[in-house]
């Protein structure tokens, strides 16, 4: 399996998500400038964290219009694995990838924290190597990643299963307060219809080894290295 | 001919506005019991260049569509006027 | 001030309004060889500013770099303090790190969103124009009363802004320190501190080396934003002050992360000549320290530099201070290389100027003579006073306690809770969760801990980092609360199993005009000087930040001092927090009837008085040697330095934070009694006797860490066991750690989240 990494101005886990697959996952890794027209030959694209374009119109909403996000489309729609981490999930639902919008966290702040998140869908490829169920501590850090969706959209995700990851306790208990965000549904991360796109708000590529507190993470990049090969 | 457009993009009715409700009950603590309702969005004033104002009016919702709001959570309005190049 | 135009006549007014002495304007005179024009005067004005110059600290700072030359090692300071933008400390094996603290307190008084987060994006600047890229942010916070609003919507509006800047720049914010005291309020601090890890051989100067190499201007555009910054910097804060708004700059970090990836980036070419930010004083610092450094002279014309607004003279234009800016020297003939390295993140990269022979900064306007002034004088040769000196009066009265008045409380279970819910002891977890702290995923050790801990990817090597200080302890006695302020900040390092390896510090003072401040100041540094040089750190610079008064008076004197320390195997790192079941518990360290300057004492009895503790830097050295050669061997199963709120706050925090809320049963204090004949309970208790930790340790490893604490001198105490869900202390307290971890957690937020 190979992997590029898009890099937009202003991505700040492009980085993160590199050394996350280089060094830990040990998967043959590129970056690929915005400016690209083209992607290289590669089965996943990571589109990472960060504040593309300074996030100052709305988070991800200039960073769709790179030239390179039209072969992400086209890699996407071709059927092959896409993930949006953060501000990157926040690209994939401007971009019309995914759907929904993200507004302000309920607190009105910035939060930075591990949060435990619940696998509800295991047969996808980003999630095969976990049980249903199965708990994640991974952490978040944004401003805005409280998910909206209409009544119809939710339904809809629902009925097809797209609802891969929810805030939860660590036991797996969902409430309001296990909820950091305010987000719909305590929704933290959707795929697409066809199963190969997935965007979520916690960071994976920060919880991929033990000395950072947690390599739960880990298990989300294995899963697509395991289905991937 | 040149124009001012002054374009508002705000949370639909529907969408919780969390700012807009923190500011509110900040009004009422500071006894403006008056202050029965505010939501917060985004001012843009822009300049632009267009044959007529129908052409005018035409890029702006353009702009709108394409970039300047996002339709799952918001709405936006605009008025516009001509100005002296 | 009217409205300035080139022409503008040179009165004695005009001179007074820039802040400019008569003696200095004749001086100005002697060097110009004529009457300065006025836009010559505004440069004189901002270079010469206490904030640019160190005119009236001077003297008392070359202390730093007296210390420095006589510390054994000094050949791993790379970069000294005064050098260049920041200093720079060896860590072996091709690396070096870079780091700096200072000061934004004047701006974000007067707007803290953007005070504060151009404060973080100045920091930034100064370590990435070394070269050097960013891997961590601290900052040091001081507000008035928590309970005011005003200090609410000051420190609301600070960690936000540093949020804003840090978190998009995507460097982790990984801790620092905080307190509220009603001697801030009107002034808050604000010292951000950055540190860089660079390769040795690939450290930038600031410097404008080689007569015809093209000058760049890069970045954002220059607006009249933040006009005479350095000079508002430079005086006490009154009710006006909030009318000089204009003053106060708009980061856009954004722009700066653009410019950090472009510089880093053209930092791999061997185009690069050296690099300066623009920020203090602008464009005119930039040219003239550029030039003064290399010896050369730099000629730019202001008709190339771009502008955000119309209609702005020479004299504007040389004294903004719009953020995101850089001036780059480039080798002649590499310009196509550079240009497109700018394009590539989508900067504007402009030429403005040359270096050119001779010594001069000349400043030309669409080829017309602005500005010529020699670039040594301008930057290195401004005025120096040694200012008076007096102790001050109120350390006498301040100084007194009688400990027979001070009545011990009934209940200390209730004493310790108040203490936990200090909101300069309690969790500062709602501040640090507003910060990415992990991001670059090299955190290891979050905010909360003694120090933060950041890992170098591609070596074994950990910096851990801490900020302190403990400005009562100084407002009571200067020299001592200095020596406290370095010694604390190492043993937090220590307490992690890092050595320390050099010191940044900031120092906020009042206006030091008045003779007792300066007393302060100077006392202060003497106090720092004496830790330094017993624990063989060595200074790398800082900054020094005066004038930081209200109309109620000066700020507790607050040296704020930025610690950094190197574990060279990153496995051998030691938490602060009791880790398992059955630990032995010991405090390391003499306990004293110390009660002066106490947490205690204020909380308790209203009084901020006596004598702080007295601080023996042979126990302090060989307390941490102790800690070190335990860590060394992997002995030590938790290390917690004790501060304020003393032994029983210190355990409390080992429990409150430990990963599952565990207790501990301590028993046995009676050893600690009878080591110190009169010993009362609640300077045991609560006493904040200096060079003391708590650690816990495998029962297995016990006679190693005896052994250990013998051979380097520092007595250790067993007093009790970890385990259990209560903290209990003899028949004196005992708190559910569920408790303690509600009441310590929630204090901020309480007052804080938005209802």
């Amino acid at each position: 399996m190979k992997a590029a990494v898009i890099v937009f101005p202003g991505s700040n886990c492009d980085t993160d998500c590199f050394h996350a697959l280089r060094d830990v996952v040990k998967v043959p890794v590129e970056y690929v400038w915005h400016k690209s027209q083209d992607l290289p030959k590669v089965d996943l694209v990571v589109i990472p964290g960060g504040f593309s374009y300074g996030d100052y119109l709305r988070t991800g909403a200039i960073a769709r219009f790179s030239p390179v996000m039209e072969s992400v489309i086209k890699h996407a729609n071709d059927g092959r694995a896409v993930i949006g981490i953060c501000n990157g999930f926040q690209i994939l639902l401007e971009s019309g990838l995914l759907p929904g919008a993200m507004l302000r966290n309920k607190t009105l702040e910035f939060i930075c924290k591990h949060t435990w998140i619940r696998t509800e869908e295991n047969l996808t490829i980003f999630t095969g190597q976990m049980e249903p169920g199965e708990t994640l501590c991974v952490p978040i850090a944004h401003g805005e990643g409280n998910y909206y969706c209409d009544d119809d959209t939710l339904k809809s995700l629902h009925d097809n299963s797209q609802v891969v990851f929810r805030y939860s306790s660590e036991e797996g208990k969902l409430g309001e307060e296990f909820n950091p965000n305010g987000s719909r549904d305590h929704i933290a991360g959707i795929v697409n219809k066809k199963k190969n796109v997935l965007g979520m708000m916690p960071h994976p590529e920060r919880s991929s080894e033990d000395i950072l507190g947690s390599s739960d993470g880990r298990k989300i990049f294995e899963s697509i290295l395991t289905a991937l090969e | 001919m040149m124009f001012k457009a002054r374009i508002h993009t705000s949370l639909k009715k529907s969408v919780l506005d969390p700012q807009g409700q923190t500011t509110l009950h900040a009004l009422e603590s500071l006894g403006f019991k008056e202050a029965k309702g505010l939501r917060i969005g985004k001012y843009f004033e822009l300049a632009l260049e267009a044959a007529d104002r129908k052409k005018a009016e035409a890029s702006i919702h353009a702009m709108c569509d394409k970039l300047l709001h996002n339709p799952v959570i918001e709405e936006y309005s605009f008025e516009i006027q001509e100005s002296p190049s | 001030m009217p409205a300035l135009d080139s022409t503008t006549p040179i009165t004695p007014e005009l001179i007074v309004a820039h802040g400019i002495t008569p003696e200095e304007y004749q001086r100005i005179k002697d060097i110009l060889g004529h009457e300065p024009n006025i836009t010559e005067l505004g440069m004189f004005s901002v270079m010469w500013s206490e904030h640019c110059s160190y005119k009236n600290s001077k003297p008392i700072l070359k202390l730093f770099s007296k210390m420095n030359a006589a510390l054994p090692h000094q050949e791993n300071l790379l970069v000294k303090p005064g050098q260049e933008n920041a200093g720079i400390v060896d860590i072996g094996d091709g690396y070096a790190v870079c780091f700096k603290i200072e000061s934004h307190n004047h701006p974000s008084a007067i707007e803290p969103f953007q005070g504060a987060a151009t404060g973080v994006g100045g920091i930034l600047r100064d370590i990435f124009t070394m070269g050097a890229r960013p891997i961590l942010l601290m900052n040091s916070l001081r507000f008035g009363d928590l309970a005011q609003p005003v200090s609410q919507r000051l420190f609301r509006g600070v960690v936000a802004g540093i949020a804003h800047y840090g978190n998009c720049m995507g460097i982790p914010t990984v801790g620092g320190d905080i307190y509220f005291d009603g001697s801030y309020e009107g002034n808050p601090l604000v010292n951000a501190m950055a540190l860089g890890i660079i390769k040795k051989d690939e450290i930038v100067r600031g410097a404008a080396h080689g007569i015809g190499n093209p000058v760049y201007y890069v970045g954002a555009t220059t607006g009249r934003d933040g006009l005479g910054g350095a000079a508002f910097a430079s005086k006490e804060l009154s009710e006006q002050s909030h009318e000089d708004r204009p003053a106060v700059q708009v980061g856009d970090p954004f722009m700066e992360k653009l410019l950090m990836e472009a510089c880093l980036e053209l930092l791999k070419t061997d185009a690069l000549v050296g690099m300066q930010d623009m920020g203090a004083a602008g464009l005119t610092c930039a040219g003239c320290e550029t030039a003064s450094r290399a010896s050369t002279g730099v000629e730019i014309d202001l008709a190339r530099v771009p502008r955000r607004e119309t209609g702005m003279i020479p004299y504007e234009i040389l004294l903004s201070e719009s953020q995101e800016r850089m001036l780059v020297i480039v080798k002649k003939g590499k310009e196509k290389e550079v240009e497109a390295i700018f394009e590539k993140w989508d900067l504007h990269a402009v030429k403005i100027g040359e270096v050119t022979p001779g010594n001069k900064y000349r400043v030309l306007d669409a080829g017309k003579l602005a500005a010529e002034i020699p670039a040594k004088a301008l930057a290195d040769e401004g005025p120096v006073y040694t200012r008076e000196e007096e102790k001050p009066a109120y350390l006498e009265k301040a100084q007194q306690l009688d400990l027979r008045s001070i009545y011990e409380p009934k209940d200390f279970n209730l004493t310790l809770k108040r203490l936990l819910s200090h909101p300069s002891i309690a969790s500062k977890a709602w501040v640090w969760q507003q910060y990415d702290h992990m991001v670059r995923t090299d955190t290891v050790f979050y905010p909360g801990h003694d120090a933060a801990l950041i890992r170098i990817k591609g070596t074994q090597k950990g910096i851990a980092v801490a900020t302190d200080c403990n400005s009562l302890y100084v407002y009571l006695d200067p020299f001592e609360g200095g020596k406290i302020a370095v010694a604390e900040a190492a043993r937090n390092v220590v307490c992690s199993g890092a050595k320390p390896i050099g010191v940044t510090n900031c120092l906020n003072f009042g206006n030091p005009m008045k003779p007792e401040i300066f007393w302060q100041f100077h006392q202060a540094v003497a106090g720092m000087i004496e830790s330094c040089t017993a624990l063989e750190t060595p200074v790398t610079g800082g900054n020094v930040s005066f004038y930081n008064e209200s109309p109620q008076g000066a700020i507790y004197p607050t040296p704020t001092i930025g610690m950094v320390g190197l574990l060279d195997n990153i496995e051998k790192r030691v938490p602060s927090a009791f880790q398992n079941e059955g630990d032995i518990v010991f405090l390391a360290g003499e306990t004293f009837n110390e009660l002066g300057g106490s947490h205690y004492l204020m909380l308790e009895h209203g009084l901020k008085q006596g004598l702080p503790p007295r601080l023996d830097l042979k126990r302090e050295g060989s307390l941490q040697q102790f800690i070190l050669a335990a860590a060394d061997t992997r002995k030590l199963a938790s290390c917690h330095d004790l501060s304020e709120g003393g032994l029983a706050v210190a355990l409390a925090e080992c429990c409150i934070k430990s990963e599952e809320g565990l207790g501990a049963t301590i028993t046995d204090l009676e050893g600690i009694r009878k080591s110190q004949k009169g010993l009362r309970d609640d300077a045991l208790y609560f006493g904040e006797s200096q060079s003391r930790a708590i650690i816990s340790v495998k029962p297995e490893h016990c006679k190693d860490v005896r052994n250990l604490a013998q051979k380097q001198g520092t007595t250790l105490f067993e007093i009790g066991k970890v385990g259990g869900d209560t903290l209990i202390l003899e028949d004196r307290v005992r708190l559910l750690v569920w408790d303690a971890a509600n009441l310590f957690d929630r204090t901020i937020p309480n007052v804080m989240e938005r209802k």
